[in-house]
């Protein structure tokens, strides 16, 4: 057996080898970790966010809670209406959402599955403080105290909580409302609905419960809690109180909350409505993601949305085709531009480069209008052509606003992109490579295409790769001459984040297209190899 | 490199975090956020120069009004809000009203009264579409023709978008279906009253598409306002859509030979909103530039630089001159009697609804 190796100082050599290199990894990792973390910071993180909302949708179950638990014991096969204590935990919900302004958001939510949602639970919400109040009435022709707030602070908060607050100097934040136990226990659905009531009148109106009568709605659970359990016994003063409004309440006038919301609005009495609150009650869902390939997801499982609204898997075969040919063309043009500055003597090909790059230096939105008033019907090359007579007056091109006029001008803007690295890879290509084939008897195009162009696929490779990836996220160019038959992907990715607000959806297509792009990249590693691309010599 | 289309995707919210740093701005300055353009140039002149002249404060300007809900959102997220005063279109402020984005106004406690005496919630009247929107201006989304390509007979009626014999040649319409669907279906035999009880079916909305496919070749569909001058100035299109303030400048200042087409012209209004969640100095700031730039004088100034229509009933008298033309406005304006015979009104709450769903309809049939 070998005797170990040590090191100077008595370690064993491998162990100090390793020491080393791990010390000049962690410098490595040292130099680059303020990058690293500027990276992460400002571009891995906001996409991450940006693309969880595709799949995020809390919004349901945080706003109507009560309703989406209530829901749970719904049969959708049915196709009937949810049983009443749905819409009571509607009622409930709603009262809570609209103090806080959620309501509306989550109609537009909803709205994106089912037209019409958004003003339903707009004017709901105008509505659904009233719900409740023939009880509140009742209550109070019963025993003007329960229009006390002090009455029903006496009655729902904790002991504790009450000494505290009267304690309270009026400085700094009022202490927390805090339920009493016994409340939680007697009175649960008093308590339930109280305990929001509280919470918002604290944080929305920097107000306290004990100024504020509490919502009609509350006095709905109240007489609920009380039907429920006509013998509650109530611990400390309002013991009375409580047991009298509890005898009266089976004689009180009652109010029908299906009645009052299907009056509100009709559509509370289309199961549809239900239905896609329910499918789009999960926490997370697949359904912006399916929404962006054109299905829908019903109660029955998925469907393809309806013929006349499909309009994605268009645009992304569309974006996949255009980017392909604005590839190929940058590739027809640029080549032969790549091999004159390669071959040409270093002045003049500086010379050219200065040409070449000058376009980058100049506006994105100023090339591109250019191209507008070249392109354009009444514009110069159609001009052009009719005066030299291939093109009758009355019949001009049609250049721009469809897909040509996407083509012609983001070919342009993506040249330099091939150009630069098919030019970095041809120079380093000796030209003494042709002369020796023919000098072995190769015709010119034979020394070309058997000797010169392997040697320059490499570059090829960079430049398609960076032209492609550019082009499928290019959205400005296609926005300005693309008309509709020119538009990509991205255009309706920048409509729904800016316009219609639809950001799960703005979010889904944009993972998908970011999907598209790592899977065409693994395709070409697979076909051509990621080693073969060279971006310089 | 291949997450640069996600990085888009994201500008809203990095956007946000980037202005995060820029909020050390004191109370002697503020962020106003409009459209740009002439319509920028006209607040300056009318409001931005003569506030800062009185009070000293530095006024900003944002030209992003277009994303504004997309932005205050991301803000708003953020808890970051950078803005002091923002000019939206009056069904963006029902939307930021509704999510709570926007401050809510109490008319006639923050805003000054009108010159006649009238408070200010009678000077606004029914214009007050939301309680965070402070109207400014009447405008409208309305057609001009050019004059030398439509024969004898210029068109009178919003109809002759849709009559390729009459007026053969290419036509700019907006790309989104506000507007063109309720033209499309008053073109082909709807009442006026019953345009959006019609649109609300399917056969309606096929209707309407079926009516748009007409002319499916022959329009030009334009996204900025500046599209459609554009496209009539350069003889591309016999005639277009856009807001009614654009098509006066191109007439009157560019002397173009272009004529306005007021028939079934589509009102809508755009004001101001203060963003939600201002410091109390901020929001005191921005209450006070919003009394100053929406009194009685103030909104009738404006209407020296563009033809829009002041939003108050009382700042309609004060409307004068031009103020480098020299020529009237008033017979300019959207709301001038003479043009105002047939107009078409735009439903909010209706639009609210079905935006989403007529958009997708309506994007899938541009894709066709």
């Amino acid at each position: 057996m070998a005797e170990q190796v040590l090191a100077a100082d008595g370690t064993p050599l491998k162990a100090s080898l390793n020491r080393a290199l791990r010390r000049q990894k962690m410098r490595a990792l040292v130099l680059i970790l303020p990058l690293l973390l500027f990276i992460l910071a400002t571009f891995i993180y906001p996409i991450g966010q940006m693309l969880f909302r595709s799949v995020e949708n809390g919004i349901v179950s945080e706003t109507i809670p009560r309703t989406v638990v209530a829901l749970d014991d719904w049969d959708t096969q049915e196709n009937d209406l949810p049983p009443a204590p749905v819409f009571d935990a509607l009622a409930k919900d709603l009262a809570v959402a609209v103090e806080l302004k959620e309501h509306t958001r989550l109609g537009s939510r909803l709205n994106y599955e089912l037209s019409g949602i958004s003003s339903l639970f707009r004017k709901t919400g105008r509505r659904v403080d009233d719900i409740g109040e023939i009880y509140t009435d009742q209550l109070v022709a019963l025993d003007p105290a329960w229009e006390d707030p002090a009455t029903w602070v006496t009655l729902m908060a904790d002991p504790d909580w009450i000494t505290a607050q009267a304690a309270w100097d009026g400085e700094g934040d009022e202490p927390a409302f805090v339920m009493s136990a016994s409340a939680i226990d007697l009175l649960p659905q008093t308590a339930d609905i109280y305990a929001d009531f509280a919470r918002v009148i604290q944080s929305e109106d920097n107000d306290s419960p004990t100024d504020e009568e509490p919502w009609h709605i509350v006095s709905l659970a109240l007489y609920q809690d009380l039907i429920a359990s006509p013998s509650v016994d109530i611990p400390g003063p309002l013991a009375g109180l409580v047991s009298t409004a509890a005898a009266a309440a089976p004689s009180f006038e009652t109010e029908d909350v299906i009645a009052t919301l299907t009056e509100v609005d009709d559509d509370w009495q289309n199961p549809e409505v239900w239905e896609t609150i329910y499918t789009y009650s999960p926490a997370y869902t697949n359904g912006y993601f399916l929404n962006a390939i054109d299905l829908q997801k019903t109660t029955d499982g998925v469907e393809w949305q309806p013929e006349n609204e499909q309009v994605y898997l268009t645009l992304f075969l569309r974006t996949m085709i255009m980017s392909m040919t604005i590839t190929i063309s940058c590739i027809l043009l640029g080549y032969p531009v790549a091999w004159m500055l390669a071959n040409l003597p270093a002045r003049k090909a500086n010379l050219l480069m200065i040409l070449v790059l000058l376009p980058f230096w100049t506006s994105l939105l100023v090339r591109t209008s250019a191209w507008k008033v070249l392109l354009q019907n009444q514009g110069v090359i159609n001009d052009l052509l009719v005066w030299v007579g291939f093109v009758a007056d009355d019949n001009r091109l049609a250049l721009i606003n469809n897909a040509t006029g996407t083509v012609i001008a983001m070919t342009h803007i993506l040249l330099p992109f091939m150009i630069l690295p098919l030019y970095s890879v041809m120079q380093t290509i000796p030209i003494s490579y042709l002369r020796a084939a023919k000098s072995l008897g190769a015709t010119n195009w034979t020394a070309f295409w058997r000797v010169y162009f392997p040697q320059s696929i490499p570059g090829i490779g960079a430049g398609s790769i960076l032209v492609f990836i550019l082009s499928i996220g290019y959205y400005i160019t296609p926005e300005i001459v693309g008309g509709t038959k020119g538009v990509f992907i991205s255009n309706r990715i920048a409509y729904h984040i800016s316009s219609s607000l639809n950001w799960g959806l703005a979010a889904a297509l944009g993972a998908i297209l970011l999907a598209i792009v790592l899977a065409l990249y693994w395709a070409y590693d697979r076909i051509v190899g990621i080693d073969n691309v060279k971006l310089g010599g | 490199m291949t997450l640069t289309k996600a990085l888009m995707a994201t500008s809203a919210l990095t956007l946000a975090g980037s202005t995060a740093f820029a909020d050390g701005h004191m109370a002697d300055e503020m962020t106003i956020v409009s459209w740009g353009g002439a319509y920028s140039a006209s607040q300056q002149a009318a409001y931005h120069d003569p506030y800062s002249e009185n009070t000293g404060v530095t006024i900003i300007n944002d030209e992003s009004s277009n994303e504004a809900v997309a932005k205050l959102r991301a803000m708003n997220e953020a808890g970051n809000i950078t803005w002091d005063v923002v000019d939206v279109v009056a069904s963006d402020a029902i939307r930021l009203c509704d999510e709570g984005l926007a401050l809510e106004i109490d008319a006639d406690e923050q805003l000054a009264p009108g010159d006649d005496g009238s408070s200010a919630s009678d000077d606004f009247g029914d214009l007050l579409v939301s309680d965070c929107f402070i109207p400014q201006i009447v405008y409208s989304t309305t057609a001009g023709y050019r004059t030398d390509l439509v024969g004898d007979t210029p068109p009178t009626s919003i109809c002759a978008f849709f009559d390729l014999e009459a007026y053969p040649g290419m036509r700019s319409l907006e790309k989104r279906p506000i507007n063109n669907m309720e033209w499309a279906l008053l073109c082909d035999g709807v009442a006026k009253e019953d345009v959006y009880d019609v649109l609300e079916t399917e056969e309606g909305q096929a209707q309407a598409f079926a009516k748009l496919d007409t002319i499916k070749d022959s329009v030009v569909w334009w996204s900025a306002g500046a599209d459609t001058p554009q496209l009539l100035a350069d003889g591309e299109v016999v005639m277009g859509t856009t807001y009614n303030g654009r098509l006066f400048s191109l007439i009157e200042e560019q002397d173009q030979p272009v004529a306005m087409l007021w028939d079934a012209q589509v009102f809508d209004l755009d004001g101001w909103i203060i963003p939600a969640g201002l410091s109390p100095e901020r929001e005191a700031r921005a209450l006070d530039y919003i009394y100053f730039a929406t009194d009685t004088q103030r909104l009738a100034d404006q209407a020296k630089y563009i033809s829009y229509g002041p939003a108050r009933a009382s700042s309609a008298p004060l409307v004068g001159q031009h103020a480098t033309l020299g020529i009237d406005m008033a017979p300019h304006m959207p709301t001038d009697p003479a043009n105002a015979t047939n107009t078409f009104l735009y439903n909010y709450e209706w639009w609210a609804d079905y935006r989403d769903d007529l958009d997708a309809k309506f994007q899938s049939w541009l894709a066709q």
